[in-house]
């Protein structure tokens, strides 16, 4: 048995007075990647940004629960979450790359912003991370440039290197790959297989095709509860639930 | 047929509207350009290359506003460096510490001190300081630094509010402190925005007379110290505007000219850093 690198023990979530996430109990396994399904407004998102404290940073919000993440809870009183973050990282539905900072510095600021100084060694980091996410042959010649000009799909795979320069453990992906077209695409979903060599990935996706092709561990939420977890291969094949089955066969989303 | 009927008359419907808003808008631009055709027209028949290098003339002698640029410059400057470090920091808490329980307060108070009257200001500081030290250009540039605070407080925090949600989102999930996020990433990215509305304050404290004439009073010669009083261009005009002698009106039209073109410039400044867009 794996030890899980996150378990999340009776995790409630408000904003405000809406209760978005019920009683979510579950255990993400260490080097997978596990996909959250479920139709708009079931609390998938929400259950990604509490697994790095970025639920509470909108006004209102409010969790309960435990998240448990390299045997610490991440909700217990003292600790920071500036140091949960760092250790795990997130992607955005949307690329965000900071417009008024190079390709360079998009990779290079997480590191520069925590101290790093030496010249080399944040060389070495912006090109590790640029080669990781196969963007340094594209970009390595403009990397004074501004990251605003990219295509979409380049753009996200620079906020996942800069996701990466910072060195995080998990990384977690809100629907990477909505806003992208089918190349970029699948360059993502290749991208995300092999990151699985040394990370652990939460994706919450749409594409309930995507979730079949890239990952290990399935969970399908359903108004905020999680109405069934396990993997991929089952739910996809052998649903338990009713639900789980109409879902993925697209009868309701 | 009817219908057609009614769609003549929403053409004339238009074109009254049209008519009405380009009437306004001459009737706006009537008082702005007599006044600065006025201004030009008298102004520049003094302008000359001793009228930026001689200092105040007495009567009868040739002389310039050399010193009241000097003075307003250096009153403007040091009003600047006391007002845009204070504005600058209230505009960020306003922004970024939003759910602070002081920043309603901050922002009401702040918006209070925008509507009092310069003269007020001037009068407070007369009492605080030139009571105690004199006519100066340190009392001068106190009273005009209060009245750029708000103005300061106001725009960045107006800047910083742009800001999309998702860069600073980006910044929190790198795992990096607030402290270091609004300088890097918040402030950067808002940099335009910030300098137009410091440079905006810096025009809207450049023509004021009414505080200047409580805290430093008119002076006619070269700056000797910030404890001292120092020549101003908008005191100039004040003075030299209701004088006797041809000459010194000329001056007035002349410093009033040189004002103008001063607002003007950080005017034209401000559109051509706005034209680049931040992102």
């Amino acid at each position: 048995m794996v030890v899980p690198k996150i378990k999340v023990e009776n995790l409630n979530a408000w904003f405000g007075k809406k209760h978005v996430l019920k009683n979510i109990n579950m255990e993400i396994k260490e080097n997978t990647v596990t996909a959250i399904i479920g139709p708009s407004g079931c609390g998938k998102t929400t259950f990604l940004r509490c697994l790095n404290r970025m639920h509470e940073i909108i006004p209102g919000a409010r969790v309960s629960g435990k998240v448990i993440f390299n045997g610490i809870n991440i909700y217990d009183k003292g600790v920071d979450p500036v140091i949960i973050r760092k250790k795990i990282g997130m992607v955005f539905q949307k690329p965000n790359p900071f417009p008024m900072m190079s390709i360079y510095d998009n990779v290079a600021i997480g590191l520069k912003l925590n101290g790093v100084r030496d010249k080399k060694a944040l060389d070495t980091a912006v090109r590790q991370s640029l080669e990781l996410v196969n963007l340094w042959d594209e970009v390595k010649d403009d990397l004074n440039r501004s990251g605003a000009n990219l295509s979409g799909g380049q753009q996200q795979r620079l906020c996942i290197a800069r996701a990466l320069a910072v060195e995080p453990e998990v990384l977690l992906m809100d629907e990477p790959c909505s806003a992208l077209d089918p190349i970029s695409t699948a360059k993502i979903e290749a991208l995300i297989r092999r990151l699985t060599e040394n990370y652990t990935i939460v994706i919450v996706t749409h594409n309930i095709q995507q979730a079949a092709r890239i990952s290990d561990y399935t969970a399908f939420f359903y108004l905020g509860e999680l109405i069934e977890y396990g993997p991929t291969k089952q739910i996809f094949e052998n649903p338990k639930h009713e639900l789980t089955r109409k879902y993925i066969m697209g009868e309701f989303g | 047929m009817r219908k057609l009927d009614h769609y003549k008359f929403r053409v004339f419907k238009d074109h009254i509207m049209r008519f009405l808003v380009y009437l306004s808008l001459v009737l706006v631009l009537i008082p702005l350009f007599s006044i600065l055709y006025e201004v030009v027209k008298r102004g520049i028949s003094v302008i000359s290359l001793d009228f930026f290098i001689k200092p105040t003339p007495t009567v009868g002698e040739e002389g310039g506003i050399a010193n009241a640029i000097q003075g307003t410059f250096i009153t403007i400057g040091l009003a600047s460096l006391i007002g845009v470090p204070i504005g600058l920091m209230s505009g960020i808490f306003l922004s970024e510490y939003n759910e602070h329980k002081l920043s309603v307060i901050v922002r009401f108070f702040n918006d209070v001190l925008s509507g009092i009257p310069s003269i007020v200001i001037g009068v407070f500081i007369y009492t605080l300081i030139v009571r105690s030290i004199g006519f100066s250009v340190i009392a001068a540039a106190f009273a005009l630094a209060i009245i750029m605070i708000p103005i300061v407080t106001r725009t960045t925090e107006e800047a910083l509010k742009l800001v999309p949600l998702s860069l600073r989102e980006a910044a929190i999930a790198l795992g990096l402190p607030r402290w270091k996020i609004i300088p890097t990433i918040v402030l950067r990215s808002a940099r335009k925005t910030v300098v137009t509305g410091i440079l905006l304050s810096i025009a809207r404290i450049a023509g004021e007379s009414a505080p200047i004439l409580v805290t430093m009073g008119y002076w006619r010669w070269w700056f000797a110290g910030l404890d001292r009083p120092v020549a101003n261009l908008a005191l100039n005009v004040f003075i030299f505007a209701t004088s006797p002698f041809e000459s010194w009106r000329a001056l007035a039209w002349g410093s009033a000219l040189v004002l103008i073109l001063i607002i003007l410039g950080i005017n034209i400044a401000v559109r051509i850093i706005m034209r680049e867009k931040s992102w």
